[in-house]
Parts: structure tokens; sequence; C-alpha cells
């Protein structure tokens, strides 16, 4: 629709070019296209910029207030745009003028847009002086908290908490009186909005009022007639509970809890489960026995509506999914349950479902042992564990071994090194050459995390060897295996054991009579080589791929040629930033830094500049044409985005 | 689109002004709804479209009009579509309709076909942006070099745009056909029920909906009755109802468990067996259930009487109201031309007080439950003349045919008013014989 469509336009030399990427950009925030207007609403910035503070006052931020018409995608954006506003408006003195496109954004039906209002609010509330906040940013919660519509009142809820601590006393009355206004609102909505800012409010209100304000509200709301806002209240009780002294918290917060604990809605008893642990920490331990017993009683009478039998007689239950849900809620009571009563009451289900013929069931158990092991230690199982591991590990379902090669890295940090190079380790090495190359594929990435955990001397000394011993296997297969496994460790070994003990044996493998295994090699180089340092790159890899590309194999020969121009891109990269910002200090000390991946991206991100840059300028119309191939698809990208990017750097280029 | 509007006296429950709608004669209305503040009204039709309708403000100079709905907005809701996979046809036709309470100046609405809810938010604009950079006022292209000072839109005042747009679509989770969705008193849940399940759906979550009735057979050959409608409770945002083809009614407390087949309320009429008959099953299928406004009681429709439960009686119903008492004689030939399969709804007034539903040629019935009297009333253009008062319709049921009485045989079963609605808060109803929507209310004094 407009000239800029066309390459090679070029707007006016004499000193106005700042001016027609602005209009652009202005022009846009108008454009059908959803994705260009979304485009100059992340670009507002640059906009208010360009105005100056005098115009985004008195004209952008209005035309913005009234556009609430827009896509979500959209107002999203320009919620969150709006939070980093202050200085663009003038500084704090005018952070004021931010408020009522946001208020408009607070009111709108959509929850994210809405949230994310609430959030730059909260922002700029910090950038207004204490006087601002009592004459713009109070009367806006009231405004809020009175509005019509719930949405506006849901987003008050919110703003209590920032502008309370900040305010005159009086002001402070009026706002508690305002949340206990919206705690017993008529609709639902505002009622759960509340409830889940109740824990936050508290936390800056005085001790005083947490006792006589906050509590009222809690106990209202932990009790009102809709469980959709019960539940909320429970989450609340959290940080109430931290807030009070201990003595208080028997007579003022475990009534309603226990209460909760006990309602009809299984979604209450659920929440309070859920948050079980995280409240009992905040609650003195004897509290906790005094309620811990009904509260299991129910639970246990909750596990039991899933099959009517009693918790003993259900481990036993014949229905698998039944077991496999209640393996996985049983390991989280024992945090609950302290080690004793753990040892005494749940160690015997542990070890029983670890014997259960259901795979699923002891997976479970084991997947879960975290829990476990940070309240009794995991040596109470690990007699029973191994077996219940061996067994999975040589299960003849290969999905069964896949998921518990999976949970390897997580038993191996439980049970620590000593216990797995005893036990474990042969299993890992087992899977290598499992006949499923799913799972010579996750034993691969299995290995790679344990090094990841245990450290690259314990891979050189236990698992490199054995590795690296592969490659002389008969099978092809596990040669192949031996590559696999070299890419995967190679990052996490660092530069000393790759170049001395792995590159060695990769070199050797590419004498191989299987092309299967050549290629491969070809493609380890080209994947390890960021781990070697450019000598090893220039005087041993370059060699072996020249000869690779020279293979009788067509596909040998693809992968190294593959391999040396992935190297030559990276290389002419280097040279090229080097040479377009020769006194750019950044750039060069990042073009001569170690990290081959820092480099490369560097590289590309500034020539993705330059190449735009000159896009602008044409003034050499061969250099867009010289760019390595792979920025051929930014060239076809929409001129658009990459006239705003470009007009983004121009722009930051002149203000400078 | 034609509209008429003029007044007809009615004795009793309803006069006062009558508009008719008829916006494509082919096209079938096949939902009425009215909002929460009554200000707007909702029609479904066939063809997939909506139709929504505004109360015009009392004018000054005009003040018999009280009543005046206008079209305020009309939109495509769904098209026809086809499902490759199953070689089905799924038609656009608008089963239900239902507002969500208002939020913002927006309003919202959940539409359904067989197969696929849509969220519509409908909302006004009257503002528009004027001024660009590039362009001149006529659209011509500006010179990009002269461009000398940045231009910030501004917003202009314009005529009043209503646009409506699909927020969400909530497809793929029903396999039967959807008979009904119902909005949750919490505000943020609705339930959808096709005849064999229902499913409960968070408003913001459209890949996720949880199951919470499934009724259907291991074995299908073992089904025996099928779910015909459900609702939610208008204030306890853990119960609903849903009705079944044998004519009971099941009330699910879903604070109980996640899963809601085993029901906690079951109400059911014993059969009467000297009354019963080859069509007893069929007839006894209730084609809707709606709760009172004040949550105490709800209605159930079958197909030849409306039943008043309290919902703490489970044994039988508090009152029964007979709509067309006199086709019982007909449920032969009712059963011939299939017109024993028509799903008729039922509405309460906006205080409990008085319950409507349809009948066949065009009638509609009305019963006040403090004085138990009852009135038959016509929905036709011929019977009814602007700003008159609509007469009671009688059906003779005897031998003798008095004067102004229709014989039995003489009514039209093709002239059918299936949906009805009634304003929440004042006497203002809603009646859709076929593809003609009628809005009557109070005469005024």
């Amino acid at each position: 629709c407009c000239c800029c469509n066309e390459v090679g336009c070029k707007p006016g030399a004499d000193g106005d070019d700042s001016l027609y990427p602005i209009a652009v950009l202005i022009d846009e925030l108008r454009n059908e296209d959803v994705q260009l207007r979304l485009n100059s609403i992340k670009k507002l910035s640059t906009i208010a910029l360009a105005l100056g503070v005098e115009r985004t006052r008195t004209e952008l931020l209005p035309f913005l207030t009234d556009t609430i018409y827009d896509e979500d995608e959209v107002l999203l954006a320009l919620a969150e745009q709006l939070g980093n506003f202050t200085m663009l408006v003038g500084g704090p003195e005018y952070v004021h003028c931010l408020l009522p496109p946001l208020e408009s954004l607070a009111t709108v039906e959509e929850t994210v847009v809405r949230d994310k209002a609430v959030e730059s609010l909260r922002k700029i509330s910090q950038e207004h002086s204490p006087v601002d906040l009592e004459v713009h940013f109070e009367p806006l919660v009231k405004r809020l908290a009175s509005g019509d519509w719930f949405t506006s009142r849901t987003s008050a809820c919110g703003l209590f908490s920032v502008c309370y601590p900040r305010v005159s006393s009086t002001v402070k009355a009026e706002i508690r009186q305002h949340f206990r206004t919206l705690c017993s609102d008529d609709t639902p909505m505002v009622r759960r909005a509340a409830a889940s800012k109740l824990g936050e409010f508290a936390k800056v209100l005085e001790l005083d009022y947490v006792k006589s304000d906050i509590i009222s509200l809690f106990t209202a709301l932990a009790s009102d007639e809709q469980d959709s806002v019960r539940l909320l209240a429970v989450e609340a009780c959290v940080s109430i509970a931290t807030l009070l002294p201990q003595e208080d918290l028997e007579s003022l917060v475990m009534p309603t809890l226990r209460q909760a604990a006990e309602d009809k809605s299984w979604r209450v008893r659920y929440m309070v489960a859920d948050k079980f642990s995280e409240t009992f920490v905040s609650l003195q331990i004897s509290l906790c026995f005094n309620c811990i017993h009904s509260v299991l009683t129910i639970w246990l009478s909750d596990l039991c509506l899933l099959c009517p039998v009693s918790e003993q007689e259900l481990v036993s239950d014949t229905n698998q999914h039944v077991k496999s849900a209640l393996a996985s809620v049983i390991m989280g009571l024992s945090t609950i349950l302290g080690k004793d009563n753990t040892i005494e009451h749940l160690l015997p289900l542990f070890l029983a479902q670890l014997k259960d013929e259901c795979p699923e069931v002891r997976l479970n158990i084991i997947s879960n042992l975290d829990c476990v092991n940070e309240v009794i230690g995991i040596r109470q199982l690990s007699q029973s564990l191994l077996p219940a591991i061996v067994e999975l590990a040589e299960d003849a379902k290969w999905r069964v071994r896949l998921a518990i090669i999976e949970y390897m890295p997580l038993l191996a940090g439980q049970l620590g090194v000593e216990f797995f190079d005893e036990k474990l380790n042969t299993l890992c090495m087992a899977w290598l050459i499992d006949h499923v190359y799913a799972i010579r594929e996750a034993a691969t990435c299995n290995l790679m995390k344990l090094v990841e955990k245990f450290g690259a001397e314990w891979a050189q000394n236990t698992i490199v060897p054995k590795v690296l011993g592969m490659a002389n296997d008969p099978n092809y297969l596990h040669r192949m295996t031996t590559l696999f496994c070299i890419n995967a460790l190679s990052e996490a070994c660092g530069q000393d054991i790759t170049t001395k003990q792995m590159l060695p044996v990769v070199l050797k493998m590419s004498n191989d009579q299987v092309a299967n295994v050549r290629f491969n090699v070809a493609k380890s180089l080209q994947k390890i080589g960021p781990v070697l340092d450019s000598n090893a790159l220039q005087t041993e890899v370059k060699p072996v791929l020249e000869k690779l590309a020279t293979d009788t194999d067509m596909d040998v020969k693809y992968f190294a040629q593959e391999a040396i121009s992935d190297a030559n891109v990276e290389q002419r990269l280097v040279q090229q930033a080097a040479f377009i910002f020769p006194a750019d200090q950044t750039c060069c000390s990042l073009a001569g830094s170690q990290d081959r991946s820092e480099q490369r991206n560097t590289v590309v991100s500034i020539t993705a500049c330059n190449l735009m840059n000159s896009r602008i300028a044409c003034t050499n119309p061969s250099q867009t044409v010289s760019f390595p191939n792979f920025f051929q698809p930014d060239l076809h990208a929409p001129v658009h985005s990459l006239f705003s990017a470009a007009t983004q750097i121009e722009f930051d280029q002149t203000n400078e | 689109m034609t509209k008429k509007s003029h007044t007809v006296n009615v004795p009793d429950l309803v006069s006062g002004i009558h508009s008719v709608f008829c916006p494509f004669s082919a096209d079938i209305i096949s939902t009425v709804e009215f909002n929460y503040s009554g200000d707007l009204l909702a029609t479904g039709d066939k063809g997939g479209r909506v139709v929504i309708f505004q109360h015009e403000q009392e004018s000054k100079n005009r003040p018999q009009l009280r009543g005046e709905y206008n079209v305020y907005s009309t939109f495509q809701s769904h098209e026809p579509e086809f499902d490759y996979l199953k070689s089905l046809e799924i038609e656009e036709k608008i089963n239900k309709i239902r507002w969500l309470p208002q939020q913002n100046a927006a309003h919202f609405l959940l539409s359904t076909n067989d197969k696929t809810i849509k969220l519509w938010k409908i909302s006004e604009r009257d503002k528009r942006a004027e001024g660009y950079n590039l362009k001149d006022e006529d659209g011509r292209l500006r010179d990009p070099f002269r461009i000398t000072s940045l231009r910030v839109p501004v917003l202009m005042p314009m005529d009043l745009m209503v646009e409506a747009s699909p927020r969400r679509i909530f497809a793929n989770a029903h396999t039967y056909h959807i008979n009904s969705i119902s909005v949750n008193s919490d505000h943020e849940t609705y339930l959808s029920a096709d005849d064999l399940r229902i499913n409960l759906w968070h408003l913001e979550i459209t890949d996720r909906s949880f199951n919470i009735v499934d009724i259907k057979p291991a074995n299908m050959e073992e089904l025996t009755e099928v779910i015909t409608a459900a609702e939610c409770h208008p204030l306890q945002c853990n119960v609903f109802v849903y009705s079944s083809s044998k004519g009971t009614i099941r009330l699910c407390d879903m604070r109980a468990a996640a899963l809601c087949d085993r029901h906690s309320k079951f109400f059911e009429e014993p059969e009467d067996p000297s009354s019963r008959s080859f069509f007893s099953e069929i007839i006894s299928s209730i084609s809707d259930v709606k709760f009172s406004h004040s949550g105490r009681y709800m209605m159930t429709r079958d197909y030849l009487s409306v039943k008043v439960w309290d919902l703490n009686m489970e044994n039988r119903p508090v009152e029964t109201y007979q709509v067309h008492e006199y086709l019982r004689s007909k449920l032969c030939s009712l059963y011939e031309n299939d017109c024993i399969f028509d799903k008729f709804e039922c509405c309460w007034n906006g205080s409990d007080s008085a319950i409507m539903t349809g009948s066949y040629n065009n009638f509609f019935r009305m019963f006040d439950r403090n004085t138990r009297r009852d009135i038959t009333l016509e929905a036709s253009r011929e019977s009814s003349k602007p700003r008159a008062t609509l007469k009671p319709r009688k059906v003779s049921t005897g031998g003798k045919r008095k004067k102004d009485e229709i014989s039995v045989d003489s009514l039209d079963f093709n002239k059918k008013i299936l949906h009805t609605a009634w304003h929440p808060k004042d006497n203002v109803i809603a009646v859709a014989a076929t593809n003609n929507l009628y809005i009557f209310q109070d005469k005024i004094n």
C-alpha cells in the first residue's frame, strides 16, 4: 500500500531520513494486517521517542486509550509496552499520563490482557511519587473497584497491595474498605480475584488489621457458597499463616483450614492436600499433628473413592490404573508424614509396590523416589530398589525399558556415584547395545546427563573407555553407537577429553569399510567441531574431511562436504565481521572469542543489521548479493519486517 | 428483512405490542434466548445465522411503543461442514444460544450446532481513527521525500457500528449431537451435553474439556436411554441436572467427584399402569428442563405436559400442567408423521409465577402457577392485528364444537411453536413460529 514495499526506495536524504520510517510505523498502527499492527505496537517506544514527550502525552496516549477494539495479542503487547513508558512520557513527574490507557486495558474481557495491564500498573505505581499516588493512582484503583462490570473490579483486586503501603492512613482505611467490599461482591469472578489476592494484601497490612480484617475475610471466603472461591481462599492460607504469631494460628487459622480439609467439594480438599506441605511448613509441628490425623483420614477415604476398599487392600487391587495412581500419590505422603511414620506405614507399601507385577506401578514408585529420599534416605529402599530396576531394565517391552532409562539420571543423583558405579553402570552400558534403536538413542542421551551430573573426570574413568572400546566392535551398529555417544558427550566432557581421546577414535573410524559409519564420522566431526580448538580443526579434522569428500559413496561425500562448508561459512563470517566493523570493539573481541557459538551469533546479528542498513542506503547493491547463502531466507522475508527492524537500528544510531 | 409492528390486546397474561420479524422465509428459527438484562434477544436459525434484537429505549413521543425490539446485529455463526472421516454432514443449524453474564461494555454469547460451540463477542464501535502520514485523506500516496512532520491519528466519532467476532471455538469434544449448553453460575465454566455425554468447559480454554457424565454402554446394543437436555443450577455452581428419554431427571453434585456418573438425586414419577400404551415411553421422553430463577424448582416438558418439580422432592412433581391433552387420541397419526418426536421447550417468567410452552397450529400455552389458570394463544399474522389484544383460543375436545372453537382434526401440525423465551424481568415474550418471530408484551393501561 505504501512505497516502502518497493525495493530500493530512498527516503529523503536531507536530514529527515529518520521521519520516514517512523511515519511508516505510525501508519501501521492501523494496518489491516494484525502482524504489522503488532509490529508497530512493539516499536511504540521508537514512535514515542520520535514524537517527543510532549506529543506522546498529548497525542499518542489519548489515541491509544481508545484503541481497545484490537486483537488480544495487540492489546497484550500494548499493555506490556506501557509498563516501560515512564521515561518516554517525561519521567516519574508525568507517569500518571499512562494511567488512562492502562485503565481501559484493565477492563477488557480477555484475562491475559487484563493481567498484563495490572502488571504494568503495578510496575508504574512504583514510579509515582507519594503525592501522585494519592492524587492519580489511588482514584484509579477506586474507579476500577467500583466499576459497573466485573472485569474492572477483578483488576482492582491486584492493585490494592501496591498502593497501600505508600498512602496516608485515611486512604489506607478506604482501601481496606474497598477490599472488603470486593470480597463480598455479587459475582464469583470478583470474589475469586479477591481471594487470590488476599494473601498478597495481607502481607502489606499492619498486623492488627491482619487479625481484625483479613482473618474475617479469609473465613468468609473459605466458606463461600461457590467452591471455586473456597479453594482459592485455601491458597491464601499459606501467606496468612506466615504473618501471624504461632500462638494465634491455632485459634485464627486452624479452624478454617480444618473445615476446608473436610469440605464437601473434592476440589477444595484437593487444594488443601496440594498446599498441605507448603502451609504446614509455616505451622508449628505440634499443630500439624493435631490436624494431620483427621485430614489424612479424609484423604485416605478420597483415595478409596477410586476404589471402594481400604488402603491396604488397594495396594493389592487388581485395577492397575488405580494402583499406579495410588503409587504416585503415596510417595508424596511421605513428606507430610515425616520419617518415623513413613518407615512404619508407608515403607511396606513401597516395597510391596516395587514388586508389583505391573511395570507402570513400579515405574511410578521409582519416578517419585525423590520425595522419599528427602525424608528417609534412599538407602532404606535400595535393597528392594535394585532388583526392581534391574527387572525393569530388562523388561521385554521396550517402552518400559525406555521409561526406566529416563529416570536413570534422577536415580543416579539420589543414589550417589558409588552405588551407581557398583550396581547400575553395567546396566547403562548394556542399553548401548540394545537391539532397539530408541533404547540405544535414549542410552546415549542418558550418558550425557550422567556426565553432566558426575563430571568429566568420572566420565573419563568409567564411561569413555567403554564407549571408545565399542569402536572396534564387529557389529557396525555398535560402532555407530560409539559415534553417537561421542556426539552427545563431547560438549559435556570438554575440549581436553574430546581432542585427546575421542577425536583419534573418530578419525580412525573414517577408514571403516561400512559407508554408514564413514558418513557418520563426517557428521560427528561437524558436530564436535565447535568443541575442538582451531589447531586440531585445521591440522587433523580438515584433511580427513577432505579425504571423505572424495569417497566413492555418495552419502559420505555429501556429509563430508556439508561439514566442510559449515566450517568455511563460519570462518568467512568471522572475517567479514571484522571487515565490516573494524572499529567495533565488542565485535572484534567477540570474533576472537574462543566460544564458537557466541562468535557465530554475533556475526550473524551484525551481518544481518549491516545487510539491512545497506538495503536502505543502497550504496552498493553488489554487497547485498555477496552475502553467504544462508542469509537467503532473510532476503525473501517481507521487506516490511526488515524495514522496521532496520529503522530501529538506524534510529538508535541517529539518536546517539 | 421486513419488520411489522402492531399492537394486539390480550386479556390476562399477555397483551400489548406485537412485532413480527420474518428474516428469511425459508429459514426456520431454531432457538430464542433473552440475555440477562432482557435488553437483547438472540435467535438462531437453521441456516446457521444468529440475529440479535435490541430493546429500543422508550421514546417520549410514542410511549405506547415501549416493547419495540429492533435488529441489532446479524452474523453467520456456523457454516455447513462435512466430516470426511465419518462421511457425515454437519448441519449449520444453531441448536442453542446461551448468553454470558455481562462482563464489560460488550456482550458475549455461546452458540452451538451439532458439534461445535462458539463464543461470540458483540461489541459497538463509534469512533474511527483518522489521519495517515503516508497518504492524504482521499487515499492518495504522499511523496515520501516531503514528510516533514509526523501525524498521530485522531479518533473521530462515526455512526455506531455493531461488530460480532468469534472469540473462541470449542470443537472436537462431542461424538454425538449437542442438545444443550448451559453457563455455570461460577461465570467461568459451562457444560455441553450430547446424546450420551456431558462435558464441562472452561470459558477460556478451548483445547480441553472434562467429561463429567458418560452414559454410553460398553455395548451400544444395550443402549436404552439418551440424554435429552442438561442445565446448570442458577445459583449453586456445583449442581446440574440432565433429563433422559425415559422421562427421568438426574441431579448431580460436582463436589462429590470429578466424574458425575453417579447422580445424587433421581426424579421420576411412577407410571400410571392404567394409561400404559405403545406410546407411553415416547411421550414421556423429556424434551426440555429448566431451573426456576430462584433455584428451588425445575420444570420439565414431555410431549403432552409440563411438570414442575421441587428439588427437595424426587418421587413426583409438585405441579403438572396438560399442554394439549386432546392429542392423546391422535398419537397414532402423530407417530406416523414423526410429530411425536418434536422437542418442545418451556420457559419460566421472571418471577417464576408463570410458565410458557408451545404447541401445534401456532398455539402456545401459558399457565399461571398461583391461580392455576391457563390460556392458549395463537401467534400468527392473520389472527393478530397491530396493537390488538390477542384472543384466547380453544380447541374443542367433545363432539360438539362451540363458536370460536377449533376442532382437533383441523389443527395444522406443520405450524409448531417449539421455542419460546420470556424476558427475565418484564412481561415480554418471544415466540418462534417456524420462520417468524413474534414479540408480545403486557398491555399498557
